[in-house]
């Protein structure tokens, strides 16, 4: 059993500063993730040269791995803190490395691993991603979906927002305004829903603006690092082609 | 009234429906929340939501919904508004599928049911394992129209930190922090809601999320309003005990065939099965979290020797298993290694949720005119235990009843927070900026994550499964040193950017605030009702205690009163789960 984990952590005070690494050892215990790490150092944050120093900050909330919050490069991976288990890296990488951890590097950082992922529910707004119902209010049932439907495209509706997918997308950077693979699937979603289905248009079209699906290289990367599985890369690939059915028919009519 | 706004404090599914309900009545709204909503505790609901649907030829009907629900929470909840609740639920579902959520279904393409707890009719929609984060997402995705609409403007980041109440004792809106640049900031509005979701982070260690401190009750506590019937907390049967939190099993595990076992003379015992022979595995949450308790900390007979029992759903087929149960195997399998598929999982009761909270009256406002409180932060659906998947229905019930109310209540002012509430919107800023201060320059000796982490050991020991009067009373002497300790607390963040432990510091107070309500109600009440259980009054005794426990904010804690309960419509009676329920 290692006597205990040693961890580098690349930290930055505020969103203009510059960032700096420090390296923590703290006690090991079973079973515990990355969360209850920083935990640990939040309580005592003390530098491997024995220097006190201010707690590091991050975000979490869920710590099971439903609510996105915890998503930090851990090892260069863009992965949930709270999933991951200190035990199953050591047995990856043994013991004696640093875990390292760094903030999502496609997003603004705030402090230190914490980031702002608010251009991920902006992208939502560009592709609507909302069904646009009458009102709130009952008048009954009247919905079918067949278990198919449901089953294909239950697990788009399980994506987190987490940002792993943008983090590991060449195409998410700096220069391009690529919305990114999540909110691509979520309109296979929402087109999907009986009445969803009515307004396939408007986010059909929004898919062919600037920074939309013809920005993605195919290059894989997101379907591998979802948390979820979600098959990103298939929904992609179906909805480029309603996307390309869309355009043509908009031509022939416009014709 | 034109120019009226409401601001919403939290973005789970109470404060969402709540400001789909506002929008629709053209009045603006401002959506405070910690986390961006979507993010909200809400997300991890797992099992599902009631409704008495009625698609499984079972002769299900809204009534028997209304009977389970006060039976399941001992007769201690006003009944009228359940019964609304009850009748609300189906329309509520049909909506929300409209809007997208994609439940599981039949063969026909109905939505599917499974059962619950407390039950004998299958009345709970699902989809999947994760019914919350699907329900969620859902109301996310129609408040983000609205905001694209200009209807609603989030804040996400800020928290709430103090109502603004005038002179007149009217709530006029709140002062909030925003926890990046730390900007203390005045929201005036003509209806406050608070919809902050529940306080498992009291307990320390809870299947809550990391947000749910319960601070915002507590300081609406502390303004004024009552808190009440505090000492009902749920301790859920089935969850995977942790070093960060205790991750929760759904009752949808047992509600799909999951059995709870451990070894007795070395063979297998169902014991739920054996001692409540009418609902087995199915009891409610109560009385299901007593017998673990009983055959592992009384009896000893718990796995290897440790507190923890099976919950076993290896005799379940894979994939019926993967279709309903898919989010939870997850969790399982990824916190703790084995598959459940193939190993029953260990669990153990752990604190769950609060059917207690703000009092409020039937259109869910507070005593403080126009402070409103909606979700799992008020007190009103749930009596003394509340059923399994009936919290997600009263969290978007209670949205829909808040939200007219507060345009109702905005309707009958003559004046409006813009020209009432800037005086004291002012004040409250000035005085937050000072108390703000105040904790940058503590410079004790105590470490608040360590007096936080004492005082969740103290609860979990005294305020838990079975309760003594000697140990609560013990309890809250404990309660009243951590206030003293708080003072002397050590700042160990001294960056004045995004600096957690500032706004972690004024959770621990308003913790342990909240704390004292629920040592000291449940000491108050000598009887055993729902989740609150007393070896030394082990009945239930209505002549004395069917009443809501009433507590108002004291400088030296609280003062208690009761409340009548509306027993209206049913008749109180035995409540007993070895029996079947006659209706
Ligand atoms: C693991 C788990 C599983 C569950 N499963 C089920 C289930 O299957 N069925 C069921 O019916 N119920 C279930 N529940 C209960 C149910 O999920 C909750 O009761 C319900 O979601 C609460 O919703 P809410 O809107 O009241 O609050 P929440 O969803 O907790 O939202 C609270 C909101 O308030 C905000 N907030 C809090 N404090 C502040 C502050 N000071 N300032 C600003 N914002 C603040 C937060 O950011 C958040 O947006 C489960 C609970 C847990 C813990």
């Amino acid at each position: 059993m290692p006597a205990y984990i040693h961890l580098k952590i690349k930290r930055q005070n505020e969103p203009n500063a510059k960032p700096y690494w420090q390296e923590f050892k703290i006690p090991y215990n079973p079973n515990m993730n990355v969360v209850s790490a920083l935990m640990v150092i939040r309580q005592n944050p003390v530098e491997i040269s024995g220097k006190v120093v201010d707690p590091v900050v991050w975000e979490c909330n869920c710590l099971e791995e439903v609510c996105g919050a915890c998503t930090m490069l851990i090892n260069g991976m863009p992965r949930q803190a709270c999933s991951a288990l200190i035990d199953n890296i050591f047995k990856e990488k043994g013991s004696e490395k640093p875990i390292i951890l760094e903030p999502l590097s496609k997003f603004p950082t705030i402090r230190d691993l914490m980031v702002d992922r608010k251009v991920m529910f902006d992208n939502l707004k560009k592709v609507k991603a909302w069904i646009p119902v009458d009102g709130t209010w009952d008048y009954g049932s009247g919905l079918r979906i067949s278990e198919e439907t449901q089953q294909l495209v239950y697990p788009i509706s399980r994506c987190m927002t987490c940002g792993a997918c943008m983090e590991a997308c060449p195409n998410v950077n700096k220069k391009s305004k690529f919305i990114g693979p999540s909110s691509i699937a979520q309109v296979r979603l929402l087109n999907a829903h009986p009445i969803g289905a009515m307004h396939k248009k408007m986010r059909l079209k929004a898919l062919i603006q600037k920074g939309g699906i013809h920005e993605c290289g195919n290059a894989q990367n997101c379907k591998r690092v979802c948390p979820k599985n979600i098959n990103l890369t298939r929904h992609i690939a179906y909805m480029n082609r309603e996307v390309n059915s869309y355009a043509l028919r908009q031509f022939l009519e416009e014709d | 009234m034109k120019n009226a706004k409401v601001i919403i404090v939290g973005g789970g599914l109470a404060g969402l429906m709540a400001a789909m309900k506002i929008a629709e009545k053209q009045v603006k709204v401002d959506l405070i929340s910690l986390v961006p909503v979507k993010r909200s505790h809400s997300v991890c609901a797992q099992g599902g939501i009631n409704a008495a649907l009625n698609t499984k030829g079972e002769d299900d009907s809204t009534w028997q919904h209304f009977d389970d629900t006060i039976y399941g929470g001992d007769f201690l909840a006003n009944q009228s508004p359940v019964k609304n609740m009850c009748e609300a639920a189906p329309g509520i579902i049909y909506a929300m599928e409209r809007m997208g959520v994609m439940f599981n279904r039949t063969p026909e393409g109905l939505m599917d049911l499974r059962l619950f707890g407390g039950v004998k009719k299958r009345r709970t929609a699902f989809a999947g394992a994760t019914t919350g984060q699907q329900l969620l997402y859902t109301c996310d995705e129609q408040v983000r129209r609205l905001e694209d609409l200009d209807f609603v403007k989030k804040y996400e980041g800020w928290e709430f930190i103090e109502a603004i109440i005038d002179e007149a004792g009217i709530c006029r809106g709140c002062i909030a922090q925003n926890l990046a640049s730390m900007e203390i900031k005045e929201f005036l509005g003509d209806a406050l809601i608070i919809a902050t979701g529940g306080a498992g982070m009291v307990y320390g260690k809870s299947t809550n999320s990391t947000i749910n401190t319960g601070s915002a009750a507590s300081i609406v506590y502390q303004q004024g309003a009552y808190y009440a019937n505090a000492e009902f907390v749920q301790i859920h049967p089935t969850s995977m005990l942790g070093d960060d939190k205790n991750r929760l099993m759904s009752e949808s595990a047992r509600g799909d065939g999951g059995r709870i076992w451990t070894y007795k003379n070395g063979k297998p015992w169902y014991f739920l099965e054996e001692m409540y022979p009418a609902y087995g595995n199915l009891v409610p949450r109560d009385i299901a979290s007593r017998a673990i308790y009983q055959v592992c900390v009384e009896m000893g007979l718990g796995i290897d020797g440790k507190n923890q029992v099976y919950l076993d759903l290896t005799h379940l087929p894979e994939e019926y298993l993967n279709k309903r149960l898919g989010g939870i195997i997850d969790i399982y399998q990824n916190f703790y290694g084995d598959n459940p598929k193939k190993v029953p999982m260990k669990i153990f009761p752990a604190i769950h949720y609060f059917m207690g909270g703000i009092h409020v009256n039937s259109n869910h406002m507070t005593c403080i005119p126009g402070l409103f409180a909606a979700g799992e932060c008020d007190y009103m659906y749930h009596g003394a235990n509340r059923l399994g998947a009936n919290s997600l229905l009263s969290a978007l019930y209670s949205g829909t009843v808040v939200g007219p109310a507060a345009v109702n209540y905005i309707n009958s002012l003559d004046s409006l927070a813009a020209e009432k509430g800037q005086k004291s919107g002012a004040q409250g800023v000035k005085h937050q900026q000072e108390i703000h201060n105040k904790i940058t320059k503590m410079h004790g000796t105590e470490n608040p994550y360590a007096l936080h982490a004492e005082m969740g050991e103290e609860m979990t020991q005294n305020v838990f499964i079975v309760r003594h009067n000697k140990n609560l009373a013990e309890n809250d002497q404990k309660l009243q040193e951590y206030l003293k300790r708080w003072e002397n607390i050590n700042m160990l963040d001294n960056n004045s950017y995004s600096n957690q432990t500032i706004m972690y510091v004024r959770q621990l107070k308003n913790m342990m605030e909240l704390a004292r309500v629920i040592t000291l109600g449940a000491l108050r009440r000598n009887e055993s009702r729902g989740s609150h259980y007393k070896p030394e009054f082990p009945e239930r005794d209505d002549e004395n205690f069917l009443k809501t426990t009433l507590a108002a904010w004291r400088p030296n804690g609280p003062q208690f009163s009761w409340e009548d309960v509306d027993t209206s419509i049913i008749k109180p009676r035995k409540r007993q789960y070895s029996k079947p329920k006659e209706v």
